[in-house]
């Protein structure tokens, strides 16, 4: 019986048209053997289109459906369900990607229009091998890990366990909090970090649907969406989260009398004893002990006075080893943030060579009232500044480090601008490339600030060298192009800032490969549409908040936080979710049991059924890659959407030309 | 023939694996990047699922060039296929080059998610080498060897009547 296909192109405005000729390609989809109706038409995904669809398959009575628009990874299922719309089976649909393909990509019509009408042949000889086919169902495990207890996380966390889910939160960090617990005042509105984001963090470590390991990190990850098996190790920390209090007793009893190891918080602008707290409203507030540091763990001969002071509370736990926790969630939340950019990359700025250069973090700590000089920003001989140059882009738009923007360097760099000017009354400058200000209120900002006397100077800044060259610690010297004056500037200061971008972190390689999803080439995570689905990921069940997935700023984090935890609340309320049909499965009369695919599947599916000398594949397990099926020499291995038949015909259809 | 010898159009098939080298092509377009006309892609959800008789086929069927792509090492969506890939495409690429097969029309490129513009850079470069080479044209050559087997057979036929019978 020969079929009666239905082929749709789609103009997609003028996104195709213009580019390949549709009325052509469609006369030619027309001539086709087996091709019943051909039509072009505006807008293929368009309500209007899709009923196209439906109507002409009840009026022609078509049983396979051709739609060359854009890419099935974007309309592919608008398209299968127009077509189970129409009454049909949805996978007698096939797509034909002209637009991201073709149109855009070649710039010689008349080769586009051949390649479409190539690639639209390739279809028609494929649909009629296509069968009808169910969805399988799995069900959703409600649990939910979160990994980064940054704002994201905390968001996120907070959200869902409102929601009644129990949610795993992971932090690799002594304490949750991120880089926001590092701010100072937040842009554009200066309300102080710590005030919005500690209540945050405490509700968090009290909330009966947050189980919180801190110190910990993910080790593995198994399975799919609905049903992930997670291994978490918790790092000892040698002292028993349970028991230790926070009374910080064992760090004032330390044989270490002063303070004397860089302090991680602070980013080595404080000193720190081997136990420690990592800031005072550390969540969980316990404290910590470093094994690289402390006498008793790297000699085991210490007076142990922090373990006397400790006393009947018995916190304190030299033996502790770190344990695996196996955890079993339905999705998962990947919020790991970003590093800033390493400012010694960039040698002329003087970053780790002049005292007098800091980088915009460091500046945070040293504006914080909880840091290393409590609040009072002064250089590192303890003199106030008196003028004080802020450097914007400093590793963001540019080539020879980050191409991208950062986003929140020229709205915090404002904010410190306004923060140091109030706190040392120092003459700032402002040297930015352009001053970008879109959000809420920032170009207000912006206003105040500029009218505050911040000087602003619009220039790269080429240079930064000092006053005297015998004095590493002497006044330095900023040289720009002020590219509105058209002039040189060199201005003396005593202070730089460096208004660092934003990085994607340094084991996001790893952590993508771990969670088997993708990065883009500066190492965000991919989310799975730019635009459509900017917190999901090309693995279902696993979505992207915060920084991980690109600088943004936190109203943005928290928003996307948000969204990340409304998506992980949409499939765990539905109980359940259809995945695509495309596993493989035996052909029992045609398998000679040579168990040739066996090792080939990573997933175990395929067993040796013992008794019929076959082999059979574990539906459940198939994730549907088709390995077994190219390695079968008997051709006894099927993969439904991808059956041998429907590629050969798609290479014959593609070359199948006059 | 004597008009796509003057000009030739190469035609390659490419075999693009769903999760990297798909999408890295759909980037491309998203991108507007510009590259030559002359390829067709067939997705297959891993390149594990490459079956070395697609390529024998599409070159049988009149493919110029043959391209593969792949997520890139320990990268893959189904954690291992594309180093069965590879494993196919080292045996085929010896059996093609006994069968006369130019090196270059046969290529595996690794092209990640985000590599748009690799998509571009491959497929330039593979269509200028098989341009250079020239039209492979397998059917052609069958339709040759088929006449030649043919006249050889008759010229065999032919002989034998005409070798008198005391010679056998």
């Amino acid at each position: 019986m020969s079929n009666r296909i239905g082929v749709y192109v789609c103009h997609c405005g003028t996104n195709i048209a213009s580019m390949v000729d549709v009325k052509a390609v469609a006369e030619y989809a027309a001539t086709l053997p087996g091709v019943a109706l051909a039509r072009d038409y505006k807008y293929m995904c368009s309500d209007p289109g899709q009923t196209l669809i439906q109507q002409d398959i009840k009026e022609h009575k078509l049983d396979r459906i051709i739609v060359s628009a854009c890419s099935p990874l974007l309309h592919e299922h608008t398209f299968r369900n127009a077509t189970k719309q129409g009454g049909i089976n949805e996978y007698f649909f096939q797509m034909v990607n002209i637009r991201e393909h073709d149109a855009w990509v070649h710039t010689d019509r008349a080769k586009a229009t051949e390649k479409a009408k190539d690639l639209i042949r390739a279809a028609v000889h494929r649909v009629p091998f296509h069968k009808p086919l169910e969805k399988k169902s799995v069900p959703i495990k409600s649990d939910v890990l979160i990994v980064g207890a940054g704002i994201a996380g905390i968001h996120a966390a907070l959200t869902l366990a409102n929601a009644g889910k129990k949610v795993y939160l992971v932090e690799r960090e002594p304490t949750i909090g991120g880089h926001m617990a590092k701010f100072d005042k937040t842009f554009p509105t200066l309300d102080c970090a710590a005030c919005i984001l500690t209540p945050k963090m405490t509700t968090v470590k009290t909330h009966p649907n947050i189980t919180m390991w801190t110190y910990s990190d993910v080790v593995k990850v198994d399975g799919f969406v609905g049903n992930y098996k997670v291994t978490v190790r918790r790092n000892p920390r040698y002292i028993i989260e349970d028991l230790c209090v926070g009374c910080s007793e064992c760090v004032a009893a330390c044989v270490f009398k002063e303070p004397k190891f860089p302090d991680e918080f602070n980013l080595g602008l404080g000193k720190r004893k081997p136990v420690y707290l990592p800031f005072p409203q550390a969540t969980p507030l316990v404290a910590v002990i470093d094994p690289e540091t402390c006498i008793q763990l790297k000699t085991g001969k210490c007076k142990k006075t922090c373990v006397e002071a400790c006393g009947d509370r018995k916190a304190i736990d030299f033996n502790q080893k770190a344990e695996m926790k196996e955890i079993e969630v339905g999705t998962i939340i990947l919020s790991t943030g970003f590093k800033v950019f390493d400012a010694k990359r960039i040698p002329y700025y003087g970053y780790g060579a002049y005292s007098g250069v800091y980088t915009s973090l460091e500046i945070e700590r040293l504006v914080n009232a909880s840091g290393p000089t409590g609040g009072e920003l002064v250089l590192r001989n303890g003199q106030k500044p008196k003028s004080v140059a802020i450097v914007h882009c400093v590793g963001s738009r540019d080539e020879n480090t980050n191409k991208y923007c950062s986003r929140v360097c020229c709205m915090y760099s404002l904010k410190l601008a306004h923060l140091v000017k109030e706190r040392t009354g120092a003459d700032v400058y402002n040297f930015y490339i352009d001053m970008r200000t879109p959000g809420k209120g920032f170009e207000e900002f912006y206003s105040k600030v500029s009218g505050e006397g911040v000087h602003m100077i619009r220039g790269k800044v080429a240079d930064v060298f000092l006053e005297n060259p015998a004095d590493k610690n002497g006044r330095l010297i900023v040289q720009a192009e002020d590219t509105l004056l058209n002039i040189m500037r060199k201005v003396p200061v005593d202070m730089v800032v460096l208004g660092v971008g934003l990085e994607a972190q340094g084991d996001a390689n790893d952590v993508r490969r771990q969670f088997n999803i993708s990065c883009s080439t500066e190492g965000w995570f991919l989310e799975r549409h730019p635009k459509l689905a900017p917190v999901n990921t090309f693995t279902d069940g696993i979505f992207l908040a915060g920084c991980c997935q690109g600088p943004k700023d936190i109203p943005d984090t928290v928003a996307q936080a948000g969204a990340a935890a409304a998506e992980a609340l949409a499939l765990i309320d539905a109980g359940s979710i259809e995945l695509e049909p495309n596993t493989a499965f035996v052909v029992e009369q045609e398998c000679s049991g040579c168990k040739t695919c066996i090792p080939m599947c990573p997933y175990t599916a395929i067993s040796r059924n013992e008794e019929k000398k076959i082999a059979v594949i574990n539906e459940a397990l198939c994730k549907g890659c088709g390995t077994c099926v190219a390695a079968c020499p008997s051709g006894a291995i099927k993969q439904n959407l991808f059956e041998d038949d429907e590629i050969f015909e798609e290479i014959n259809g593609v070359l199948a030309h006059v | 023939m004597s008009e796509s010898t003057t000009t030739f159009e190469p035609r390659i098939v490419a075999f693009f694996c769903n999760w990297c080298t798909y999408t890295a092509a759909d980037l491309a377009g998203v991108s507007r990047m510009k590259y030559a006309p002359n390829i067709r892609v067939v997705r297959l959800m891993c390149s594990g699922r490459l079956d070395p008789q697609f390529v024998m086929a599409a070159f049988a069927k009149g493919a110029d060039g043959v391209l593969i792509g792949g997520c890139h090492p320990g990268d893959c969506h189904y954690v291992e296929g594309n180093y069965k890939a590879l494993r196919r495409v080292t045996l085929l690429k010896r059996m093609l080059a006994d069968l006369g097969i130019e090196e270059d029309r046969f290529r595996l490129e690794w092209i990640s998610a985000s590599e748009g513009d690799k998509v571009k850079h491959v497929v330039n470069e593979m269509v200028a080498k098989v341009r250079a080479l020239g039209p492979l044209d397998m059917p052609g050559k069958h339709t040759d060897w088929d006449k030649e087997m043919e006249e050889l057979e008759a010229h065999v036929n032919n002989s034998q009547k005409e070798i008198p019978a005391h010679v056998h």
